[in-house]
């Protein structure tokens, strides 16, 4: 009777103990995403109506779309770039904090102070760009004055170079914060033991510290990477309408009432980041690293 | 500029972390190439800065620190061919066990079929063979000492600096380890010094014992002085099996001293050649716990006993093959007597019993 009951009850804990999740997650992502799924099969009139059914043209309209594939690629190109420094920067930033900064105190501290641009709206901070990056900004003149250039540089605002800064900027944060989990609970010992066995700085970083480092590298990776590619916002605002992305055509087609293509497209992207995220999940075992 | 012997010289060492006090404060000492050497002493008084000074680790605020006779202040530890087995040995996590070993080699940029040979023969030595692919995490206690020595020994260090090496073991293995480190050491015939607050690990291993408080130096000697004839009170009741007792001395003849105590007589005690007692001084004086012979009250002593103190049995421990017997012969002070197996359960005392304890007048010996 015991080993009958037993098990049920054990089901029904585990069942009260992810409750709340599902409560959350069922209405505002799997309901949201069965929605999209379903419109990315239907027909529409062109007029915003649409007609349950069945049917892969939307797909095949995608797939087929040359524009489809130069948005990939422009999209691509803004996530590996600013996940390239976000990376340089968020790991040496947490090695910074952790391995340099002897006070736990003033490390802290100085951890929170990276949070500080956050203390603003996303649009604020964007638009704070302007007047240093801007043509009458301030970095033009100081490079006119000091002579460096005679023509004040076009390519700092409304670019591809300012999306990725501003990118950067918003992002470096999401890469600092699991960089410097993982290693700060990387033992103090072990680097005394890799100077005592003859490592140099470099040998440390590279055979001890990145290597323990690799779950918080993934966690961020998977932050930047996701966000990066599923925005439109910040390529909008800083390339001043030069430059597309995957969800800013989408949202295009938002605008212009077509939502089966918009869906597929969302599809479309939904499979890639889980592709990108997977491949990511494979190379580091993110659960063993956190749990040992 | 290579250092080869293993010879070390400690001269004024100091160090401070806060500038106001001294954690290692003026130490002096020399250990022999090739010695098993024990520091040992409560927590926190400078065994483990010491180490990491000698280490490379913590540099001294004062004093030279010379090995092979040559001062290694300054240098990093790859330069003074020192090599640390850290406590709680600070294995890489990531790395297997034969990575873990080939680590120094790695980093000296010896190539990958060289240094994994040389961490394969090394791994044989401290018997490991089955091991080398796992993790140091999927290995016990025993095991990861043995992985933290090998990865130490690679070097071929001059010496070896062990810091806690056993605490994190269990008793029995403790013993076993004890062993190992011992055979270890005089297969690789350099210098060891190892950090213990075991007496016991300490008296059982090492050549040389130095017993330390508040940064400074107690006694530093070959086991047996520093257990059988520590030089004061702090060693005597640290390194244990001592009863050390006080007292005014009542009058100095020839070759011994009275020390007025509860016993009828006071105790008589052997001059040696602490000569600078007088009548009046306040003395410490030890007597071994197993020099210590219960009487029952109306028997005789035993030749050569001339003093006995009145006793009441507090407490009895049996210990194996003795039996600890717990006295209430001073009064400020703890008293045991070791009394052996045999000759306790010969005539069983309780708790509560009065007897006399009594030794050989030339076993007590004065404490500075």
């Amino acid at each position: 009777m015991q080993s009958s009951q037993t098990p049920s009850r054990a089901n029904l804990a585990g069942w009260l103990y992810v409750s709340p999740l599902v409560l959350v997650l069922v209405p505002f992502f799997v309901a949201p995403i069965l929605v999209v799924l379903a419109a990315s099969f239907f027909a529409t009139d062109g007029f915003g109506g649409l007609t349950p059914g069945f049917t892969f043209s939307n797909y095949v309209e995608v797939l087929h779309s040359a524009l489809t594939l130069k948005l990939y690629l422009a999209t691509i190109k803004f996530t590996v770039l600013t996940w390239i420094f976000t990376l340089i920067i968020g790991f040496f930033v947490a090695y910074f904090l952790v391995f340099h900064v002897r006070n736990q105190l003033l490390a802290i501290g100085l951890f929170l102070l990276c949070t500080v641009p956050f203390w603003t709206s996303n649009i604020i901070r964007m638009i704070s760009w302007i007047p240093l990056l801007g043509k009458e900004g301030l970095i033009n003149q100081a490079l006119l004055a000091t002579g460096a250039v005679h023509q004040p540089l076009e390519v700092l605002l409304f670019s591809d170079l300012a999306v990725v800064i501003a990118y950067v900027h918003q992002l470096t944060i999401f890469m600092i914060v699991p960089i410097f989990n993982s290693m700060a609970r990387i033992d103090k010992k072990l680097i005394e033991a890799a100077i005592d066995a003859g490592a140099s700085r470099f040998d440390i970083m590279r055979l001890i510290v990145v290597p323990m480092s690799k779950s918080g590298i993934a966690l961020g990776t998977i932050f930047v990477v996701s966000i990066v590619m599923g925005d439109f916002f910040v390529v909008k605002v800083m390339s001043g309408g030069g430059s597309a992305s995957v969800v800013s055509a989408f949202y295009e087609d938002v605008g212009v009432l077509q939502y089966p293509t918009a869906a597929a497209s969302a599809v479309l992207l939904t499979l890639v980041l889980v592709a990108i995220v997977s491949l990511i999940l494979r190379t580091v075992d993110i659960r063993q690293e956190i749990t040992r | 500029m290579a250092i080869e012997r293993g010879d070390i010289e400690l001269a004024g060492v100091c160090k401070s972390f806060d500038g106001l006090t001294n954690v290692v404060d003026g130490v002096n000492l020399k250990i022999a190439d090739g010695a098993y050497c024990c520091f040992i002493g409560p927590s926190g008084c400078g065994k483990t800065t010491i180490l990491r000074m000698i280490a490379g680790h913590e540099d001294p605020t004062a004093g030279e620190i010379v090995i092979g006779g040559q001062n290694v202040v300054g240098l990093a530890p790859v330069q003074r061919r020192t090599a640390m087995m850290f406590q709680s040995y600070a294995l890489f996590p990531h790395l297997t066990v034969r990575e873990n070993i080939a680590f120094a080699l790695r980093v000296r940029g010896m190539s990958k079929i060289d240094r994994l040979r040389a961490a394969d023969a090394m791994i044989e030595k401290v018997r490991l063979t089955s091991f080398a692919d796992r993790l140091p995490a999927q290995l016990s206690g025993g095991q990861q000492q043995r992985v933290a020595l090998a990865r130490a020994a690679i070097t071929e260090p001059r010496v070896l600096l062990l810091d806690e090496p056993l605490s994190a073991l269990d008793e029995q293995l403790r013993v076993q380890m004890r062993q190992e480190l011992r055979r270890m050491q005089q297969e690789l015939g350099i210098t060891f010094i190892h950090v213990t607050h075991t007496q016991l690990e300490a008296i059982a291993l090492a050549d040389l014992v130095v017993v330390m408080e508040q940064g400074r130096i107690k006694q530093a000697g070959p086991a047996r002085d520093a257990y059988a004839h520590p030089h004061d009170r702090y060693v005597a009741e640290f390194m244990g099996g001592q009863n050390v007792l006080s007292g005014r001395v009542e009058k100095v003849n020839g070759a011994s001293f009275v020390l007025a105590q509860a016993a009828p007589d006071g105790i008589e005690v052997p001059l040696q050649a602490r000569a600078k007692i007088s009548v009046g001084d306040t003395v410490d004086i030890a007597v071994r716990r197993d020099d210590v012979t219960l009487v029952r009250p109306g028997q005789t002593l035993p030749a050569g006993c001339s003093t006995s103190l009145p006793s009441r049995v507090l407490a009895i421990e049996y210990q194996g093959y003795f039996v600890k017997v717990m006295l209430d012969t001073v009064p400020d002070d703890e008293f045991v007597a070791y009394v052996p197996e045999k000759t306790f359960f010969a005539d069983p005392l309780n708790v509560g019993d009065v007897v006399l304890a009594t030794w050989a007048t030339d076993r007590a010996r004065p404490l500075a």
